[in-house]
């Protein structure tokens, strides 16, 4: 355990070092994420200007959801789309061998290889627009403590199956975009799941479990957790975790190097 | 060369299937907006709603570019040299291929839009002859805007190695006022009248009304569209000249 994380550190002080580099990049993606925001509460606002609300949520509470998508986001950009659509160029060239060869658990090197820090305006911003809306609903620390714990169930979530798409690129090595599929579905976390129809809410609970990454941590926050959506992230989330170890020990058994 | 890009294409079909489907976004939207139609107030009824966004999905099928990052990647790796030994101007290239692309991916498109149908017969529309018509003139024009537009950013990848983040940059404003996340009809009138302005509205909620039968100003359509796409033509072609000798001045 020790080992992974001095593992852990090395890895992520030499990725920041080298992105450091390009530090007006950094600006430019503050610039992006910002507009990116401005868009979605613009997007949001169009549907509160005429004083529709989604069944049961006040516009701070819709801006809460809109706070954890862009954390979300900030989560994914730094820590999953770096490491994880790198797996299939690994594939490709054949350097996964190496990989392979090192002392340590594979998915272990895979996930946690390197950081962006592009991800990181999207995490403060995210972080205002949760403070901003929470401070106007009163919600007390608890509240924000208490997310925490569905939340962590999403980004487990989330991990499990951006790694287990990736991992598919064993067998089918041209589909490098199979993620891109996922991030495009991931963008209906942006509202909460009252503001869609039935299907689509059946969809994003049981299908592609959106709900548990937006809508769940937020509901925590704003005091209306059901313990039994949040044993259910619980449960999800493990499933999953082990899914997506076994999927890899499962794929790597056909994998075929490119020489040998 | 057409047909040789679109068998070149049509070898990579799952990937284009992929593509397809990530392309999801208006579908969502749909599910969010007639869900709101049913209750709200927004002079639009959710089978307006649910034909405007399939209208979307299709268009954005139509329209995809993604000339930028190849480019960028000629210019980065020097491959650019080898094109330009060629008697053809290189966009001529990225053209074709994008065109053929459009070919290959047609049919997904075309099949997941008959699910649609099939699962929610109510929004089925026949559109009127004429209209279909000025819709594909719009969306031509709209590709052929989008593409001027890209490969115009395309060009600052003579100066900077990463062009691409202009564009993401770019693509920002293309969601959020182009009418992907939501017709401009329910747009503030303030924002709506700014928006008509810029290229935006034109590469997706032009063609798409059009398609749908929403009230639009079909004469100021084509309008704007022509002169934006003069004013980016005549910047790409400048830049073009200019950034060739930035080029070779690199000792490519």
């Amino acid at each position: 355990m020790q080992r992974y994380w001095n593992l852990l550190t090395l890895f992520w002080s030499t990725s920041i070092a080298a992105e450091l580099e390009y530090r007006t990049n950094f600006l430019v993606a503050a610039f992006t994420s910002l507009g990116g925001l401005a868009g979605s509460l613009f997007g949001l606002f169009l549907f509160y200007r005429t004083g529709y609300t989604f069944a049961g949520w006040r516009w701070e509470e819709a801006l809460i959801v809109v706070g954890v998508f862009t954390l979300l986001e900030g989560f994914s950009a730094t820590f999953l789309a770096p490491n994880l659509n790198r797996i299939v160029r690994h594939v490709q060239t054949g350097t996964l061998d190496f990989v392979l060869l090192k002392p340590i658990s594979s998915q272990f090197w895979l996930s946690t290889h390197t950081l962006s820090p592009w991800g990181l305006p999207d995490l403060m911003f995210g972080l205002i627009v949760v403070i901003y809306a929470g401070s106007r609903l009163g919600v007390a620390l608890q509240g924000y403590l208490l997310s925490l714990i569905p939340l962590t169930f999403g980004l487990a979530i989330l991990y499990s199956l951006w790694f287990m798409l990736g991992a598919t690129s064993i067998w089918f090595v041209k589909i490098y975009n199979v993620t891109e599929v996922l991030r495009g579905l991931l963008e209906a976390g942006r509202f909460p799941m009252a503001a869609y129809p039935a299907t689509y809410r059946f969809f994003f609970t049981f299908v592609v479990p959106v709900a548990f990454l937006t809508t769940v941590p937020s509901e925590a926050m704003l005091g209306r957790t059901n313990v039994g959506w949040t044993i259910a992230a619980a449960f999800l989330a493990i499933a999953l975790l082990f899914a997506s170890r076994f999927f890899w020990r499962f794929a790597l058994r056909f994998y075929t190097s490119a020489s040998s | 060369m057409l047909l040789v890009y679109y068998a070149y294409m049509v070898e990579y079909r799952a990937e284009l299937i992929l593509w397809v489907l990530s392309g999801s976004l208006p579908i969502i939207l749909m599910g969010v907006w007639t869900q709101a139609a049913q209750q709200g107030n927004f002079g639009l009824s959710p089978t307006d709603f649910a034909r405007y966004f399939l209208a979307v999905f299709l268009v954005r099928q139509l329209t995809v570019v993604w000339v930028i990052w190849e480019f960028e990647r000629e210019v980065v790796e020097g491959k650019l040299s080898f094109r330009l030994m060629q008697p053809i101007d290189p966009a001529f290239y990225h053209v074709i291929s994008h065109i053929s692309e459009k070919f290959a991916r047609l049919p997904f498109a075309f099949l997941l839009i008959g699910l649609f149908f099939l699962l929610y017969p109510a929004a089925l529309w026949l559109p009127s002859s004429s209209n279909l018509f000025l819709f594909s003139i719009a969306t031509i024009l709209a590709f052929a805007l989008q593409f001027v537009i890209q490969y115009t950013f395309a060009m600052l990848s003579f100066w900077t190695e990463r062009a691409s983040s202009i564009q993401e940059f770019w693509f920002l404003f293309y969601l959020f006022l182009s009418g992907v996340i939501a017709p401009l009809e329910v747009f503030p009138p303030v924002v709506r009248t700014i928006a008509l302005f810029t290229p935006f509205p034109y590469l997706v909620n032009f063609p798409a009304s059009i398609l749908v039968g929403l009230p639009t100003n079909i004469g100021q359509g084509f309008l704007v569209m022509l002169i934006w796409g003069v004013v980016f033509f005549g910047l790409n072609r400048w830049l073009w000249r200019k950034g060739l000798k930035q080029y070779s001045g690199m000792g490519a």
